[in-house]
């Protein structure tokens, strides 16, 4: 099972995962996503722009810092 | 005054205040502001001061977007997580939602109550109209997020006016088509509001439809299956509006149908003004360009951004549609509207006006220099704009 990534927003494609609100069952591989496949978050990506993950590390350049960040929140 | 700080590996300590955190609460409370119309009347018992609250909207907004201009700030990239995990801003929209609820029903008290000209009752209908059209807003913003509170709100306002199908065709019609042909929510140069009114509220409606009939066949459901969240949020509508209407009497029924029009056609002017012209460019393989700060009309004016949750920042908006609202940015050199979005309505509703102000401008911006190939034109314009506008169009 692989994972796919949006450029823009983050959003991951989990293969195990699927996405259920759009109707692709958990192990819906991301070749068997239609054609017109769009990112279910941003909507502005479409399946040939995703990203391939590796192992579960997000690549970079995707994540930019949106899920690694050091909270800091001072009064 | 909440400070933010990160500590960036190669810059050190990042702090940043955001000036604009307590004012968001004018983009919360602005919906109980037709209330003071009521007020008005009922301490005067003069029925014109229901127009108060949009003489307010398209007279002194538009005055102080123009006297107290730009805010050009954005906060740094390193904080916009924290900006964005502060759940501060995210109350402040749950908190507008049911504050559509109470104006609405406070109008529809006023006319059940009050013995109105058949001009006091127009006004009214109006006035809530508008605003049940800023609840839209409201929608949009929460429509975006992907946790189920926000979609739910977002179901929940949209269905004062009856617009439940706006979030889906919105994000996943009007943002993935955005300033192409084939959007019918992004206008065309040449066409005026009216034309494009009757593109846009039939075109968006079918749209979501189809939408969503596709991803219930997805689900092996059927259209009229409880899943269908279109018809979720028209539940709610007709549940409220039928009451009314076996409450009190058919007097309300041309209250509601103008209120919900209203509202449909205060989002029909955001969409007009918002990508008029713009046109993303097809590439080699037939698809279209990735949407770009370029291909939206943005607004930098300070005091009707913080009446619409930063809606008029709407490059960054399209071409980064989960970005919250707090943290939309300024960029530099993006087709930039003369007034915020109040004082740009009243110029579309015009639409010799639009047209004048409007044309130059779109011919001018700097990835279109002239060239009519690189504009979202109304296919029998063409001819017309060229002799029109000769010495701004490139041979
Ligand atoms: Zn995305």
């Amino acid at each position: 099972m692989k994972k796919y990534q949006c450029p823009d927003c983050s959003y991951i494609y989990d293969e195990a995962v699927g996405h259920e609100h759009e109707g692709y069952e958990p192990g819906t591989r991301f070749e068997d996503l239609p054609e017109d496949f769009a990112c279910p978050a941003c909507f502005v990506r479409e399946k040939e722009d995703f990203v391939p993950l590796e192992s579960d590390s997000i690549t970079s350049d995707c994540a930019k810092n949106k899920n690694s960040v050091v909270r800091s929140l001072k009064k | 005054m909440k400070t933010v700080t990160f500590d960036s590996p190669t810059q050190g300590t990042i702090s940043y205040t955001d000036k604009k955190r307590g004012l968001w609460w004018m983009s919360a409370l602005y919906p109980l502001f037709p209330i003071t119309g009521l007020v008005l009347h009922g301490l005067t018992g003069i029925e014109l001061m229901l127009l108060v609250p949009m003489v307010a909207a398209y007279i002194c907004v538009p005055l102080f977007d123009y006297l107290l201009g730009e805010d050009l700030s954005n906060p740094p990239e390193e904080v916009v997580a924290q900006l964005e995990q502060d759940r501060y801003y995210s109350r402040l929209l749950y908190l507008a939602v049911p504050l559509h609820f109470i104006t609405f029903f406070a109008a529809v008290y006023w006319i059940v109550t009050q013995d109105l000209s058949m001009a006091g009752y127009l006004i009214l209908a109006v006035g809530a109209g508008m605003t049940s059209g800023l609840g839209i807003n409201t929608g949009h913003e929460l429509g975006h997020k992907t946790d189920p509170l926000s979609r739910l709100m977002a179901k929940i306002v949209l269905a004062v006016p009856g617009y439940g199908h706006f979030c889906l065709e919105h994000n996943a019609g009007h943002h993935r088509h955005v300033a192409t042909p084939e959007d019918t929510a992004s206008s065309k140069m040449g066409e005026n509001i009216y034309a494009f009114a009757l593109r846009e509220i039939p075109g968006g409606f079918k749209r979501a439809w189809q939408l969503e009939k596709v991803r219930l066949q997805r689900k092996g459901k059927s259209m009229w299956s409880p899943s269908n969240e279109l018809l979720q949020s028209y539940a709610i509508t007709a549940v409220i509006q039928i009451s009314l209407l076996i409450a009190f009497g058919w007097m309300l029924l041309p209250f509601l149908i103008i209120h919900n029009f209203l509202a449909w056609w205060q989002l029909t002017s955001a969409n007009y003004i918002e990508h008029y012209g713009l046109l993303r460019e097809k590439k080699a393989n037939g698809s279209y360009e990735r949407c770009q700060p370029h291909h939206s009309w943005n607004s930098n004016h300070v005091f009707s951004n913080l009446l619409l949750y930063h809606l008029e920042r709407h490059s960054d908006h399209h071409a980064h549609p989960t970005r919250h609202y707090q943290s939309l940015r300024n960029f530099e050199d993006v087709p930039a509207l003369p007034n915020g979005y109040f004082g740009a309505y009243l110029m579309a509703y015009c639409p010799p006006i639009w047209f004048a102000v409007m044309n130059p401008r779109l011919l001018n911006l700097q990835h279109i220099q002239g060239d009519l190939s690189k504009v979202n034109i109304l296919p029998g314009k063409r001819e017309a704009m060229e002799q029109k506008y000769a010495s701004l169009v490139a041979a």
